[in-house]
């Protein structure tokens, strides 16, 4: 197990609290609370030690593409950059869906 | 000038010979099963060609354990042809010094083991063949001498019952039933009457009760259990971005769980986007139980099948609209034929792969693995003689040249990740290296870059056949390789230029929610759902079931 630690500058606070995933087997739990700095941080603790360089590249390309800013915990159980990828772009479309 | 003395038919006195020695154990071509031993020391001779039937499924099991057990100071330096090798005897074969040479297809099971054979010398490698490339091999410069072939069962008069996994048994014997070869059947049951005819005795000379029926696995099975989220995302952008969009009407699919995915979302996601009846009514595949719900839900007119797959014999007799059916109310298959579909009948072929490199090849060889292919390379080729007016083909037709042709649908959904966080796009295929391990004539490529035509990921859609320099590919696989070493080449602004000349498609572009991933939108969550729907006719193997 591995605790990581990652911070964004972001553009776009977000209003409401997002929860996708689940703690399961090749899979992740992300949990968004709004923030009022003018950046993101990423909390994350993985069961798969030694990855840290592939979440950078997996949450710059996703901050990059869509710089939603608050303070997100992620707890991962051996997901892959790709489930990773889809449930951080879930949390984009949770909250586009309620705009 | 014609020696008048030459011999014309000195192959066909060769093999009256050979049978003519073993006369003392053969009664009216049957041999009996303790005998086969001294059968196949009698007939088979020092640098035979042997073909022994190793097909996805069925095995000639017993054929090859026994030919694993001759005497190899009578019987050597063999030259085996096998399409599949997947027993742990087709190698020990080489290893007792029984062949040297071997040509074939796929070797899952037994790839690892057959690497390491090449590098310590014990086995030469003719070519890995695509199975038609192995099946027209037989009736031009591969000639068999002797086949050693499996059938359900036979009659007192020596005819053959192959029923549903007849598979690749009518093409290996016809190899040697007409050019002086010898057939020798390994057969469950010997029987009064047949269900049917499927090999006339007349084309076989050996019939031998096994001890035990021929081995048969279920391949093509996937647990819907094991479907996951991101398969499910990948399978909608299939449908809409690619079947929806060229109007597919044929198809086949690669095994696993991305292309069982897109069977368990036609009769969900599909009647969702109101596409049934407008795409994939035709199917050469095999029967895999996850297509149930699909045929129960009235999305398939017709499915043709290189083989069998265990469970669904009560099934399929009862849907004979849709199958291959006997008059006797069983499958006939034939890997064959199928192949052939394959290449010349479909619109599409959509498969997977372990690894893809820059320029859009892809293999499943990776290092100290030397698989082969199945059917993917003839499926998953364009045979650039074609010329269907199919919707689908005529809409990959350049629109710059009058001349032009379409092109088949070669299809790869891969995620750019494997389960082991390992990269699937990459700089070289581990393939390059193996190539050179064992001294190969060709880089086992599965897919090549010029015949594939589409790329899914998590990330999106890259039509590459709309591409027009081999850079502008590049940068398209790039757009939807993640943050793999090779996508990480690529940046916003390139993916929009793509985007905007629509090479490449993100799940918004192709209207696909995110959100709607999930498994409660695959037809059956289950194998028990499976069984539900074919109303109790899916019988799965013990290892497919968790409830009683």
């Amino acid at each position: 197990m591995e605790k990581l630690y990652f911070k964004f500058t972001t553009t776009q606070p977000v209003t409401k609290f997002v929860h996708v995933g689940v703690v399961a087997s090749g899979d992740l739990e992300i949990i968004l609370r709004p923030n009022n700095h003018s950046y993101s941080t990423l909390n994350i603790i993985t069961g798969s030690d030694g990855f840290k360089s592939t979440w950078s590249n997996v949450l710059s390309r996703f901050f990059d593409r869509y710089p939603l800013q608050g303070d997100f915990e992620i707890n991962d159980f051996g997901a892959t950059p790709g489930v990773v990828n889809l449930r951080l772009s879930q949390v984009m479309e949770v909250l586009k869906n309620e705009q | 000038m014609t020696n008048k003395n030459h011999n014309w038919a000195s192959q066909r006195d060769e093999k009256n010979l050979r049978m003519a020695n073993a006369t003392s154990i053969i009664n009216n071509k049957f041999v009996r099963t303790e005998n086969a031993k001294e059968l196949l020391e009698t007939l088979i001779q020092p640098n035979d060609r042997v073909v022994l039937e190793g097909d996805n499924q069925k095995q000639a099991s017993f054929l090859s354990e026994t030919l694993a057990s001759v005497d190899c100071a009578r019987i050597h330096d063999l030259h085996m042809i096998m399409s599949s090798v997947s027993r742990p005897e087709h190698l020990d074969i080489f290893e007792n010094g029984i062949a040297t040479k071997l040509d074939f297809s796929f070797a899952g099971p037994q790839s690892n083991r057959i690497s390491k054979m090449i590098s310590s010398g014990i086995l030469k490698i003719g070519d890995i063949h695509t199975y038609l490339e192995l099946y027209a091999r037989l009736f031009v410069d591969l000639t068999p001498n002797v086949v050693l072939v499996a059938a359900d069962k036979a009659d007192k008069q020596g005819n053959l019952y192959t029923g549903y996994n007849t598979e690749e048994t009518p093409v290996i014997i016809e190899s040697a039933a007409f050019k002086n070869g010898i057939v020798i059947v390994q057969v469950s049951e010997i029987v009064d009457k047949l269900p049917r005819v499927d090999i006339p005795s007349d084309w076989v000379d050996i019939i031998i009760q096994s001890d035990k029926p021929y081995q048969l696995e279920p391949l093509f099975t996937r647990d819907p259990q094991n479907i996951t989220e991101l398969q499910i995302l990948m399978g909608m952008m299939a449908i809409r971005g690619i079947y929806e969009k060229h109007h597919v009407q044929s198809v086949n699919h690669g095994i696993g769980f991305n292309t069982a995915a897109i069977e368990l979302l036609l009769p969900t996601y599909g009647n969702q986007l109101g596409l049934k009846g407008k795409i994939v009514p035709y199917w050469e595949v095999n029967p895999t139980p996850t297509l149930i719900p699909a045929i129960e839900n009235g999305w398939i007119k017709s499915i043709h099948s290189f083989g069998g797959e265990v469970g669904m014999e009560q099934y399929i007799s009862a849907r004979p609209d849709v199958f291959f059916v006997g008059k006797d109310g069983t499958m006939r298959s034939n890997r064959a034929y199928g192949q052939m579909a394959g290449q010349y009948a479909l619109d599409m072929f959509v498969g997977s792969t372990l690894q893809i490199d820059k320029y859009g090849n892809s293999s499943t060889v990776t290092n100290g693995r030397l698989s082969g292919f199945g059917g993917a390379p003839n499926m998953g080729s364009n045979p650039t003689g074609r010329r269907h007016s199919s919707t689908a083909w005529q809409s990959l037709k350049p629109t710059d040249n009058p001349l032009a042709k379409g092109q088949k649908l070669v299809v790869q959904i891969v995620e750019t990740y494997n389960s082991a966080k390992k990269p699937v796009f990459v700089e070289h295929l581990d393939a390059e290296k193996v190539q050179k391990e064992a001294n190969l004539e060709n880089v086992p490529i599965m897919i090549y870059s010029e015949d594939t035509t589409h790329i899914v990921t998590e990330e999106g859609i890259a039509y590459l056949y709309k591409t027009n320099s081999m850079t502008e590919r590049q940068e398209a696989i790039e757009a939807i390789a993640g943050v793999t070493p090779l996508g990480l080449r690529s940046n916003a602004k390139k993916l929009n230029q793509l985007r905007n000349k629509g090479i490449v498609a993100l799940p918004e572009d192709l209207k696909v929610n995110r959100l709607a991933a999930k498994r409660s939108l695959l037809a059956a969550k289950n194998m028990e759902d499976l069984v539900k729907w074919s109303k109790g006719l899916y019988n799965p193997p013990a290892k497919f079931r968790s409830w009683s």
